[in-house]
């Protein structure tokens, strides 16, 4: 479990992620939705100690985030942000075997290459492996990026819109691959989604930002409801039930 | 492709070593090298030191400019681009004013400082600046470098030693004799060191964000990159003077054949850049032969030639940057 307490970040006064307490479970997967600005994205960096926090701990199992070793860290959870360097001109395997860096300071082990074929194999990267990612399309990046975060190997995977720039097809096969990540191996995935339905569809738990605070917070089934929707959002919509999910109906 | 790259440019240097060795005023073939005790002593005393001091500097400029491309994330700078050259001749000046008898050692310790703050100004300016397009960025650097180098010629006017600066920016390897050119060791030394954190420097080059979330310490791996860039380059404009381009070209070239992995990209361009320095100079000896021209000058001509053909080839990556 991740426990977030108090976490805080302001610029210019403002909070963007104010006082924000919360408790990640250690599997399944988990979203974090809300309007443009609520501050999912920062929150998502403060955990990861991408972003410096103004105030606030985080606590990933028995690690203290901020103040822990930086390769310790890096084996508890890894981070795949929005904005990945697209221009670096090296291969798909390069990329993966920095998954690699906290367990092997660059020389890599058996133990690492190991990590490395299976993380290439389950994002279906094998004939890819040898080219350059800034050659590669958006949605094969992505998946070169998810891989690496594989070969890391942390219990917790922490995602920033990962579908940004995805057509449908690859959205889709994103989040069927993140929920098998959290249903084969056990990992405790918690991303940042724009679209509530991809939430709803593949979440076990759902986590509901605005103006910087979690005002909603739990089970997907009870995140998706007319009224909790309007407590994040600040507009009704209705609520379908469709083939055993729930859709809001977002369009009109 | 990086293995065969690799022996290429091995190839390239041991021939270009050996043309270097043979190539000069006094006539000496390989005969002579055997059995006439004189021409032993022009090889043991000039052509051996000019031919170490030339791959000891071409690799330790070539592989400053690629540890600042990767570090800024931009393919455009260079120790010469970036200030570090200008920041490092005042620092020279500096000491030639203050202590004038002052060992080479103290004299590249002195550079070295100035090198590295003007650098590391550099840097804050460019990270605070709005302007994040790749061609400002050596613009800010060239500006600034360009201060520095005002700085720098106005206390060479005012000391009277405008001849001598010159020749830092300029490098000159005809001075070339053993015990003139040691200190170059130094200079390879760092850029060898560079290997050790060639995974790390990649992962910075990545970004911020990227290197955090594998466990690289971002700003050690800074200081460390630019610590041994700003030292290459100390230590070369002391020494024999800068080289104008290479860090720039060659860094470029390099990365185009075989990509942004340090580990593979390093040693490569550290060889390559021997192979254009050995191969300039080869040729501003022959030129106006018996006299010469000083490889900075070719260097320039060429650079500017091969730079001006990178910028300009079709479908190139700089022109979406």
């Amino acid at each position: 479990m991740i426990s977030v307490e108090s976490l805080t970040k302001a610029y210019n006064g403002d909070a963007v992620v104010d006082a924000v307490t919360l408790q990640l479970p250690g599997s399944g997967l988990t979203t974090i939705v809300g309007p443009n600005g609520a501050g999912k994205s920062t929150l998502l960096s403060l955990i990861s100690r991408i972003l410096g926090p103004d105030a606030g701990t985080v606590i990933a199992d028995d690690i203290d985030v901020l103040s822990a070793p930086g390769t310790e860290v890096a084996k508890k959870l890894s981070i795949l942000r929005q904005d990945q360097n697209t221009t670096a001109r090296i291969t798909v395997r390069e990329l993966v075997e920095f998954g690699r860096y906290p367990y092997s300071k660059g020389r890599l082990t058996e133990a690492c290459h190991i990590a490395v074929e299976e993380a290439i194999s389950y994002c279906d990267l094998v004939s890819l492996e040898e080219r350059p990612i800034h050659e590669m399309s958006g949605g094969q990046r992505q998946r070169a990026y998810l891989a690496m975060v594989l070969a890391q190997d942390t219990r917790y995977v922490l995602l920033d819109e990962p579908l940004n720039n995805l057509d449908m097809v690859h959205a889709t096969g994103m989040m069927r691959l993140l929920r098998s990540l959290a249903d084969d191996q056990g990992k405790s995935i918690v991303l940042v989604l724009h679209d509530i339905n991809y939430a709803s569809v593949y979440s076990d738990r759902i986590v509901g930002m605005r103006d910087g605070e979690v005002v909603q917070d739990g089970p997907t089934s009870e995140v998706i409801t007319p009224d909790a929707l309007q407590a994040v959002f600040g507009t009704a919509f209705p609520v379908h039930d469709l083939a055993g999910n729930k859709f809001a109906d977002y369009f009109r | 492709m990086a293995t065969v790259v690799l022996w290429a440019a091995v190839a390239a240097v041991v021939t270009l070593s050996v043309a270097s060795m043979f190539v000069g005023v006094i006539d000496i073939d390989f005969g002579a090298v055997l059995t006439d005790p004189e021409a032993r002593r022009v090889f043991a005393l000039s052509r051996i030191p000019r031919t170490l001091a030339l791959i000891l500097a071409g690799t330790a400029m070539a592989v400053a400019g690629l540890i600042l491309q990767s570090l800024m994330r931009n393919r455009f700078v260079a120790p010469t681009t970036a200030g570090t050259v200008d920041a490092a001749a005042v620092g020279l000046l500096v000491v030639i004013i203050i202590s004038p008898g002052a060992p080479v050692m103290g004299k590249v310790m002195v550079a070295l400082v100035f090198a590295l703050v003007g650098t590391i100004l550099f840097l804050a300016v460019v990270r605070r600046t709005r302007f994040r397009e790749a061609i400002l960025v050596p613009l800010i650097g060239l500006v600034l470098g360009g201060v520095y180098r005002a700085v720098a010629e106005f206390l060479a006017y005012r000391y009277n030693l405008v001849q001598s600066i010159d020749t830092w920016f300029n490098a000159d390897f005809s001075g070339i004799i053993a015990g003139r050119y040691e200190t170059l060791w130094l200079a390879g030394a760092a850029a060898a060191a560079a290997y050790v954190f060639a995974n790390r420097l990649t992962a910075v080059g990545m970004g911020e964000a990227f290197a955090t979330s594998i466990g690289v310490n971002y700003r050690a791996t800074m200081a460390v990159g630019m610590g041994i860039a700003a030292f290459a380059t100390a230590v070369v404009v002391v020494t024999v003077g800068a080289i104008p381009f290479l860090g720039l070209i060659v860094p470029n070239i390099v990365t185009i054949l075989v990509g942004d992995s340090l580990r593979k990209v390093l040693p490569i361009t550290a060889l390559a850049g021997a192979v254009l320095v050995l191969g300039c100079d080869i040729a501003g000896r022959i030129v106006i032969f018996p006299y010469e021209i000083p490889v900075g000058t070719i260097v320039g001509t060429v650079g500017a030639g091969i730079f001006l053909f990178l910028v300009m080839r079709k479908g190139n990556r700089y022109a979406a940057a």
